[in-house]
């Protein structure tokens, strides 16, 4: 086991830092050292996305990274998505149709459904779900998802 | 008059799970927390020979171990529902009987240092010959898991009801198929999640989880620990991520966890991971049945015979075997013929545990029937609709009183299933295939109904048991089916609501808000409801809890009776006040007023300040402080009888489902075309949380049916311990599905609403199963095995295409 090591990293737009093993998964030092506990660990393998955060502007697994990979990076998680109180078209549009019901994938969903818009404003629906089987729902059988991320990207591409 | 209750509300649960700042039981702040890891038996088989943990205990940041020997001297086994003596600890102690038992614990100050020192723990196994197959472990010589039990069998019934023998020899047709229904699990993407700490001084031990019932089960954590019920407090965090019934089956590690905190001193943190979860959480059973159907030849069905090897794995864990025995009242689904029988094994083998898991053994009922309705059809060459239209208990008949006990409350099937024909288009989706057909694709429809069972009678699992011993007099019968809610407004006018029930999704708040919204004239958003369970504060019973699709009718009825107590005292009072008769008053807009307008009346705030702060004032014989406690509970749950007759859930609703396929020749893909679902539940509150329900409920029915299986080798070695060979459905794969409702009231429920919360996940199997089998009748296959895999079916198709014409 090695020694700690100091990690700054940007969160959500602020400088934090912190000490951890090289063997930290990153998910575990945002949660537990960081108190961000929106970002949700459901596989520890990489397949369920609930974990998913932007790493430097990307959608990163953070089960599959450890904490020291990320020195020096700028993330976002779940809780720096909603900016002064107001919530991202994203997050209107899940609750507008009904994208989630138990809220454990919800953050992952989001940030990859972020991640995705960002990169194709215009999506059909069969792109959609081809972007978002990187996160694994259990409740909705995604059909409240697909509607959600539509509606947001119709209204992300409208908004001035 | 509903002016909430029917409308699709917004959660009032969202904004916090879409911000980050839900709270689940990995979440929870913790003063100095332990972290505890699991060591698991790598043998499905093996005697335990001995534990050496010494080179654990003094590892870096090490608390404790707990091993098999601890729960021998600490621990009772669980009580099990059957008769045969099956001991279950927390832990292994004499053997391991599946890959991925428990066998100790590690206490330390974190995970990583706890799987560290697992590392250390030196067991030293014999291992023994295992066995999976439920059928192979009947067969004499096969390897005994419970050598006190003398056999692997754990419970078997055979129960007649009426004229089985009489049908099958007057019948026109006998079909008789074998069927295999796989073991899977809804895998909630949260995984178990438990924290416990023990106070020495007072003598109580608090276990918070993310366990969501039955509360039973609190009973029997007590006695295996040794503890009185008022010394064990589950407390049941904000959120829970996901259950679909799996969380039932978290008990164990409750208990273990439990011993772990007891035994170190410290507060215990476990959170389990996926491997752990495939491993070894829960499943529904896996199941061979041998089902034969007599029927007249146009079409009508006489009687049912079904042979059940229902394999629960290691240990009988309760609330198993209700893998068999919870859809008893419901066993004719939602057909007439009045004869039927079952010959039923429960049978232990090398796999891990089972339990409930959305639909609980409904998906494994309705895929055998509604398979045998189309054998029948295809049999007469008739059209399946057509078959199911002869069949269906009509309008006239409810309350319906099937063969086994159960009493259907409410329902319309024929319209129902030609509202799910027309929504789907049915004859064209048949003219479509004909096309199809004709120019060599492989185009199926298929057709699934199912009467949906909700609030489980607690009587239902001692069918399990043998009548004879039920007469015992020493024997403590079971029934009933209750849940509670507490609705009070505080001073300042405003109401909150306290339920005894652990959501997982489904949207308590915002449902109970709109009930009572409607009860006290008020808006939504005047009611705060707080639905976190826990056993020292809340009302609760044995039945308590959020599983078997409760909440639709039990939670909904009790929130409604405690809105109206309450408002019966705000009647009293405000007859007192303003002089108007009772009768006349009304409740709208966050006011008391006499029906017709002439006096503005008195705003609940009014009325609520001066029920606090004048209580001397109150109407003569009003009990002070404005709250009511309504405890609902079910008229019509009895226990068994002597006949194993018993009405074993409390609402039926029903389902109807008509799917159109195309499987691809060369790659065995399965595509669905069109997928529509017609669904009475009675009444629904929440027309957007219902739909959801449904369609989350549809895919686990359909990733049971086409991908997903907890997968053994021969040998008993767990091949499906990643999402990656544990395929769960994304969205890329998931169809769209057409939600149609059809609302017959249910008789038995405040507000006429029923359960749905399982619902297509008990009928998806089957309605795929006979669009793929339609799909390919041209070649001769007849899916009567579960999943559908594209390599499982390939093979089909290759022999199909070598088979000589």
């Amino acid at each position: 086991m090695a020694e700690p090591r100091k990690i700054r990293m940007t969160v959500n737009g602020q400088a934090r830092e912190g000490w951890a093993e090289p063997r930290r998964l990153l998910a575990d030092f945002l949660r537990e050292d960081l108190g961000l506990t929106g970002t949700h660990i459901g596989c520890e393998h990489g397949i369920c996305g609930a974990c998913t955060v932007l790493l430097n502007g990307e959608a990163a697994r953070s089960c599959l990274m450890l904490a020291v990979q990320a020195d020096g990076a700028e993330l976002m998680t779940i809780e720096g998505l909603a900016r002064g109180g107001v919530l991202h078209p994203l997050q209107e549009a899940f609750w507008e149709h009904h994208g989630l019901q138990c809220g454990f994938c919800t953050p992952g969903m989001l940030m990859a459904a972020y991640d995705f818009l960002r990169v194709n404003p215009d999506p059909t629906e069969e792109e959609i779900r081809e972007a978002l089987s990187a996160v694994l729902c259990r409740c909705t059988g995604y059909q409240g998802i697909v509607r959600a991320v539509k509606a947001a990207a119709d209204r992300m591409r409208s908004a001035p | 008059m509903a002016k909430w209750v029917g409308q699709p509300l917004k959660r009032v649960e969202d904004p916090r799970l879409l911000t980050g700042r839900g709270v689940f039981v990995a979440d929870l702040p913790l003063k100095d927390p332990y972290a505890a890891a699991i060591l698991r038996s790598p043998h499905a088989h093996a005697r335990i020979r001995s534990i050496d943990a010494s080179a654990a205990l003094a590892a870096r940041g090490v608390a404790g171990v707990i091993t098999g020997a601890d729960a021998l001297a600490h621990t009772q086994p669980f009580a099990v529902g059957v008769q045969a003596p099956v001991k279950y600890y927390c832990l292994a102690t004499d053997k391991a009987r599946f890959v991925g038992e428990p066998v100790a614990v590690v206490i330390a100050r974190d995970r990583y240092l706890a799987e560290d020192a697992l590392e250390l723990i030196q067991v030293e196994y014999e291992p023994l010959p295992a066995v999976v197959d439920p059928e192979d472990a009947l067969k004499p010589g096969a390897p005994i898991l419970h050598e006190a039990a003398g056999s692997n069998q754990a419970c078997h019934r055979e129960i007649v009801y009426g004229d089985v023998e009489g049908a099958f020899a007057a019948a026109a047709v006998v079909i008789r198929e074998r069927f295999r229904f796989p073991k899977y699990s809804s895998t909630p993407i949260e995984t178990y999640g438990v924290v416990a700490a023990y106070d020495a001084a007072s003598g109580v031990l608090t276990i918070t989880s993310n366990f969501m019932g039955p509360f039973i089960l609190h009973a029997l954590v007590a006695r295996a620990l040794g503890l009185a019920e008022n010394r064990l407090r589950f407390v049941v965090p904000p959120e829970i991520g996901g259950s679909f019934g799996i969380k039932t089956s978290i008990f164990p590690y409750l208990a273990v966890m439990g011993l772990a905190a007891m035994r170190t001193g410290v507060t215990v943190r476990w959170i389990e991971d996926r491997r752990e979860h495939l491993l070894a959480s829960s499943s529904g059973v896996d199941r061979v049945a041998y089902r034969e159907l007599a029927a007249r030849d146009d079409g009508t069905i006489l009687a049912m015979r079904t042979r059940w090897y229902d394999n629960v794995g290691g240990y009988v864990r309760s609330p198993e075997p209700g893998c068999t025995f919870r859809p008893v009242g419901n066993w004719v689904g939602p057909y007439r013929f009045a004869n039927l029988a079952a010959d039923a094994h429960v049978v232990l083998t090398n796999k891990s545990l089972t339990g409930p898991n959305r639909g609980y053994a409904c998906g494994h009922l309705y895929f055998e029937i509604e398979r045998m309705v189309d054998l029948l059809a295809q049999r007469l060459g008739m059209d399946p609709a057509e078959v199911r239209r002869r069949n269906f208990i009509q309008p006239g008949q409810f309350p319906y009183r099937t063969p086994s006990g159960g009493l259907y409350d409410s329902g319309d099937y024929p319209a129902a299933f030609e509202r799910a024909l027309e929504a789907a288009g049915y004859d064209k989706l048949l003219e479509e295939q004909k096309r199809a057909r004709a120019a060599g694709r492989l185009y199926g429809v298929g057709l699934a109904v199912a009467v949906d069972p909700s609030v489980s009678n607690m009587g239902y699992i001692t069918i399990a048991l043998d009548p004879a011993v039920r007469a015992r007099p020493e024997y403590l019968p079971k029934s009933g089916a209750i849940e509670s809610a507490t609705v009070k407004i505080d001073p300042l006018g405003k109401v909150t609501a306290i339920l005894g029930t652990a959501p997982q999704g489904q949207g308590h708040q915002t449902i109970v808000a709109q009930i009572i919204a409607d009860e006290l004239g008020l808006a939504p958003g005047d009611i705060t409801v707080v639905d976190e369970m826990d056993t020292f504060t809340r009302v609760w019973g044995i039945s308590s809890g959020t599983y078997s699709s409760r909440f639709g009718s039990v939670g909904t009825s009790a929130a409604a009776l405690a809105a109206r107590k309450l408002k019966d005292k705000l009647v009293r009072l405000a007859c007192a006040l303003t002089e108007a008769p009772a009768e006349s008053l009304v409740f709208a807009d966050g006011r008391v007023m006499p029906r017709g307008g002439g006096s503005r009346g008195l705003t609940l705030k009014e009325l609520a300040g001066r029920a606090h702060w004048n209580t001397q004032a109150l109407p003569p014989g009003m009990e002070p402080a404005l709250e009511a406690t309504a405890v609902f509970g079910f008229p019509l749950a009895d226990s068994p009888d002597a006949q194993d007759r018993v009405n074993s859930s409390n609402t039926y609703g029903f389902i109807a489902e008509v799917m159109a396929v195309e499987v691809d020749p060369e790659t065995a893909e399965i595509k669905i075309l069109r997928y529509v679902t017609v669904h009475d539940a009675g009444v629904i509150i929440n027309p957007l949380i219902a739909e959801g329900q449904i369609a989350g409920g549809a895919l686990h029915g359909l990733g049971g049916a086409l991908w997903e299986e907890l997968a053994y080798d021969s040998e008993g070695q767990f091949l499906s311990g990643s999402f990656i060979d544990y395929l769960v459905p994304s969205a890329s794969q998931a169809p769209v599905i057409e939600v149609e409702h059809l609302a017959t009231p249910s008789p038995f429920t405040t507000l006429g609403a029923k359960g749905l919360g399982e619902a297509s996940s008990m009928t998806a199997p089957a309605a795929v199963a006979n669009a793929v089998s339609d799909a390919l009748a041209p070649l001769g296959i007849a899916i009567t095995e579960l999943p559908i895999t594209p390599s499982r079916l390939w093979h089909l198709l290759d022999a199909a295409r070598r088979r000589p014409r």
